[in-house]
């Protein structure tokens, strides 16, 4: 059965994912009543310990708690004493000892979460480390997969962009194949992860070939210092080669989706037409991100807490 | 076994009698089932309605799980259900059905869902069957049959090959044993 | 001084390959009898039935991080970390605050040393002035004040012209040069051996090719300029198969290998267990395999434990941002010991790489329990498993990545110049 923390896809089976995924659309009909709101966490305090900036995620975390009935705490680093260096593990024992029922995380460096979670006796979700995962953006890319074209088995995923940096690739990577897609991904040499392809995907350098005859094509975001020429030479070139527009998309299947985990900079990786029209699915990412994230809460916050493994 | 599937439809014709009977003049009903077993009988007793008087009414399917009130008890969360409600509940008459009634607190969890739809102008509950064993003030205003049990005994609903097709029986069995 | 026999056990001479059961009569500080049965009233026994015995442990390459950092370890506790480890003598690196680039740095750690630490201590020296890799430093002076080696270990000389004028100038004065062999521009932000672990873990890859190009670059200056080059902690099959072509080719290099590298793997690391982090990094079952075959070949001549203590509260932070470094005084004997249980090498053989090699390529004496040798011994139990707790270590630090496990090989008794400064029941009883 599920464990305690959602630290990555790479360590949920196919039941696991089917299973959140499931409970992913029992929440979207939450969403559409006028009511909002059910109380299922009523009670329960969820805090978001969200190290690196993110104003998206940690919304819809906060959405997604609250429409559970839960208490949310957002605490980033500028309001706590990390300014006074605390340690990032004794800022959590420090949150521990005031008995959260979940903790969700984000931080720039991989692994946080897992030695966070060492200490915690509350469960912890990962919402992004470093290249490392970011679970529940992959959950709402699935979901969103599976909702528009009815199934994941079989389907050929194409994930294009700066995958050696993104956790959103690695995740996705884990949850697509997991589910029975091909997966391919699709970058420049200096910006594809080394041994990649014994992850079970095939790496292309070619836009054109990665994407032939895909059903979904999803652009990831690239970083602006990662253009300034030290993997990359310049913003034009990466978008002469890796950014999507219609007339690329075309050795896509006629079917084919766009996604993008957002925020888009646009002309880069994706053409402004594309960033707003059919067939990209960026919004609905979106929708399906607070449900989403009302299953990750529903099925991991506010069991009974165990004791932390590490003293 | 304790009702057969004939026992069952014919409870379900009397108790769309008794429906109609008490919302003589009525024409706001609204069925919401509680699923699993709820459903089929529903429906069937939707039929039931629309056979005898030729009323046309919402049938709608509400899981009260995200509503439980042992959630936090339990380790694994239990899987949640579909929910359909096709029509708004503002100033409708609702008959809840369940399957078995046992406790009360599916009951008031799903009253307590309902409330987050909207204003009904009343609620009423029909119970395929009545174990007793009440710990929560709630009555149950259609019963098919009262079955007293032991509390460690389960009262099941089930349908041909362990699905909810017809034809439908009501067992008896031990905690823990086979369904 | 009195008399000390070490009876019935195992004797392993690399210096003259002795390898029997044997009793061993120390007197006034130095060996003087090995026979298969010695009678000696009056004098002190150590009964070493089912033990064995070997010359001290040699360790060309520790941080005891004193001056400057004695909260994470100084010469006193790594001194007994040492004894307890079984080694009787450590080369301690240059890396110090201030670094030890000058003779009064090596002086002050050698009277440091004669004070307070039971092991011998032998200072390495920096090549270059505060290890900024620019400007040698005054070699003759400082070799005359005591160190016996030259090293900016922690760091690399990355200018090539200075790295060649260092190992130039190393000739006159005869003494090693150690080089930690790593591109740092190819390095970049790396933590972790590049690979499918860097890439599942999700942190920046530090290359095989790191080091490789740092040992070709340096074989080549070597063999250019005739110095004793030393290459400190190989990790990567491509350093050993340099190496091997060099010595093939008479250049006058000499190289070391840890034990972590020779039993763990880059998987080490992935749970985030800050104490695998290592620098150069845990490699893959590849590069394992290789320096293995490197060391029992004798490409790579010597073991060394890279001793690297740095505080609890130092490592108990996120992957990136804990130093590199593991200890390793206490648990090399146990961890090195897995080469003789895999049948890869003859217990001689191992003592020859802990104690032989080591010391003669810091030109001292040691390695050997021959008649009039220094009575520096170790006496240990090579089945004994012990469940390891850094906690009650001798070392200062915790960062180990054996921490909680149970090790095999155990010393029960290590002597230097005759005086038994460690023994298992009683721990370290010297200075």
């Amino acid at each position: 059965m599920i464990g305690r923390d959602l630290l990555g896809i790479e360590d949920l089976d196919r039941m696991d994912l089917e299973r959140i995924l499931e409970t992913a659309e029992r929440m979207q009909e939450v969403g559409t009543r006028e009511v909002k709101k059910v109380p299922t966490l009523r009670g329960r305090t969820i805090v978001n310990l969200f190290f690196e900036p993110s104003t998206r995620t940690r919304t819809s975390f906060e959405i997604a708690g609250k429409r559970l009935s839960a208490d949310v705490v957002n605490f980033s680093p500028t309001s706590s004493s990390l300014t006074k260096d605390e340690s990032i593990l004794d800022t959590a024992r420090t949150l521990d000892a005031m008995a959260p029922d979940a903790v969700v995380v984000r931080h720039k460096v991989a692994g946080v979460p897992k030695r966070i979670a060492d200490v915690l006796a509350a469960p912890v979700i990962n919402a992004g480390d470093g290249a490392h995962e970011h679970p529940t953006q992959a959950l709402l890319d699935l979901l969103t997969v599976y909702q528009e074209k009815g199934r994941i088995d079989g389907l050929s995923v194409a994930i294009v962009g700066d995958v050696l940096h993104s956790r959103v690739a690695r995740s996705n990577i884990y949850g697509f194949l997991k589910l029975g897609a091909e997966v391919r991904i699709a970058a420049p040499p200096t910006l594809i992860p080394p041994a990649i392809e014994s992850l079970g995907v095939k790496a292309f350098t070619s836009l054109r070939e990665a994407i032939d005859g895909a059903d979904v094509v999803m652009a990831l975001r690239i970083q602006r210092e990662r253009l300034d020429g030290a993997y990359v030479p310049s913003i034009r070139e990466y978008s002469a080669t890796f950014g999507l527009d219609r007339t690329k998309l075309r050795f896509a299947k006629d079917d084919a989706i766009v996604m993008h985990p957002g925020p888009v900079n646009r002309g880069v990786e994706l053409s402004h037409d594309l960033a707003d029209h059919r067939p990209s699915v960026i919004l609905d990412q979106v929708r399906n991100g607070v449900a989403l994230r009302m299953a990750v809460l529903y099925l991991f916050a506010g069991r009974p807490l165990t004791a932390p493994r590490e003293a | 076994m304790v009702l057969d599937d004939v026992a069952i439809r014919r409870a379900l014709v009397r108790i769309a009698h008794e429906v109609l009977e008490r919302n003589e003049g009525q024409s706001r009903l609204y069925l919401v089932a509680i699923p699993n077993g709820g459903v089929p009988l529903a429906r069937q007793l939707a039929e039931n309605l629309r056979g005898i008087s030729g009323l046309e009414l919402p049938v709608g399917i509400l899981d009260t799980t995200l509503y439980r009130d042992d959630l936090t008890l339990r380790g694994e969360r239990p899987p949640l259900r579909r929910t359909e409600m096709p029509s708004a509940v503002d100033d409708r008459i609702v008959i809840l059905v369940d399957d078995v009634a046992n406790t009360g607190r599916t009951i008031r969890a799903a009253m307590d869902a309902l409330m987050d739809f909207g204003r009904p102008r009343a609620v009423q509950v029909v119970a395929l069957v009545d174990r007793g064993h009440r710990e929560l003030p709630i009555r149950i205003d259609y019963v098919g049959k009262n079955i007293p049990t032991h509390a460690r005994e389960l009262v099941i609903l089930r349908g041909r090959d362990g699905s909810l097709e017809p034809p439908l029986e009501v067992v008896v069995v031990p905690k823990g044993g086979d369904a | 001084m009195g008399r000390t026999l070490i009876r019935r056990g195992r004797v392993l001479d690399p210096s003259s390959n002795r390898d029997e059961t044997a009793d061993l009569l120390i007197e006034d500080g130095r060996i003087a009898a090995v026979e298969s049965s010695l009678e000696v009233p009056g004098a002190q026994v150590i009964d070493a039935q089912g033990l064995w015995v070997a010359p001290g442990f040699v360790d060309l390459h520790t941080h005891l991080r004193e001056p400057g950092q004695e909260y994470k370890e100084d010469i006193a506790s790594g001194g007994r970390a040492a004894v307890a480890g079984g080694f009787t003598t450590v080369a301690c690196m240059a890396n110090t605050h201030p670094a030890n680039d000058d003779p009064a740095v090596t002086d002050y750690i050698l009277d440091r040393a004669r004070q307070d630490a039971p092991a011998r201590v032998l200072p390495i020296a920096a090549a270059t002035k505060g290890l900024e890799g620019s400007v040698m430093t005054e070699m003759s002076a400082i070799l005359r004040a005591g160190a016996v080696a030259f090293s900016d270990d922690g760091k690399t000389i990355m200018d090539s012209g200075v790295m060649r004028r260092v190992l130039e100038y190393s000739c006159m004065v005869d003494a090693p040069v150690i080089v930690h062999a790593e591109d740092c521009t190819l390095v970049g932000q790396g933590v972790v051996n590049e690979g499918p672990v860097s890439t599942r873990l999700g942190l920046p890859g530090n290359p095989a090719v790191a080091e490789a190009v740092h040992v070709a670059r340096d074989l080549l200056l070597a063999q250019l300029t005739c110095a004793h080059l030393h290459i400190a902690h190989v990790s990567t099959a491509a350093a050993v198969e340099l190496i091997r072509r060099a010595r093939e080719q008479g250049v006058h290099v000499t190289a070391e290998v840890t034990p972590h590298h020779l039993t763990l793997t880059d998987e080490t690391t992935l749970g985030y267990d800050t104490n695998a982090k290592v620098a150069p990094p845990l490699r893959s079952a590849a590069d394992v395999r290789a320096c293995r075959k490197g060391l029992i070949e004798g490409v790579i001549d010597a073991i060394a434990t890279d001793h690297a203590p740095h505080a609890v509260h130092e490592k108990d932070v996120e992957f990136t941002a804990a130093p590199s470094g593991l200890i390793g005084l206490e648990t090399a004997l146990a961890v090195v010991l897995d080469l003789v249980r895999s049948g890869e090498l003859q217990p001689l053989e191992l003592m020859r790489r802990m104690s032989a090699n080591p010391a003669r390529i810091l030109r001292r004496a040691g390695g050997s329990l021959g008649v009039g040798a220094a009575a520096d011994v170790v006496v240990f139990d090579p089945h004994q498993e012990w469940l390891y707790d850094p906690a009650k270590g001798f070392s200062k630090s915790r960062n180990s990545p054996w921490a909680g496990q149970t090790l095999t090989g155990q010393v029960k008794a290590t002597l230097v110049d005759g005086r038994l400064v460690y023994d298992f029941a009683r721990g370290v009883l010297a200075p």
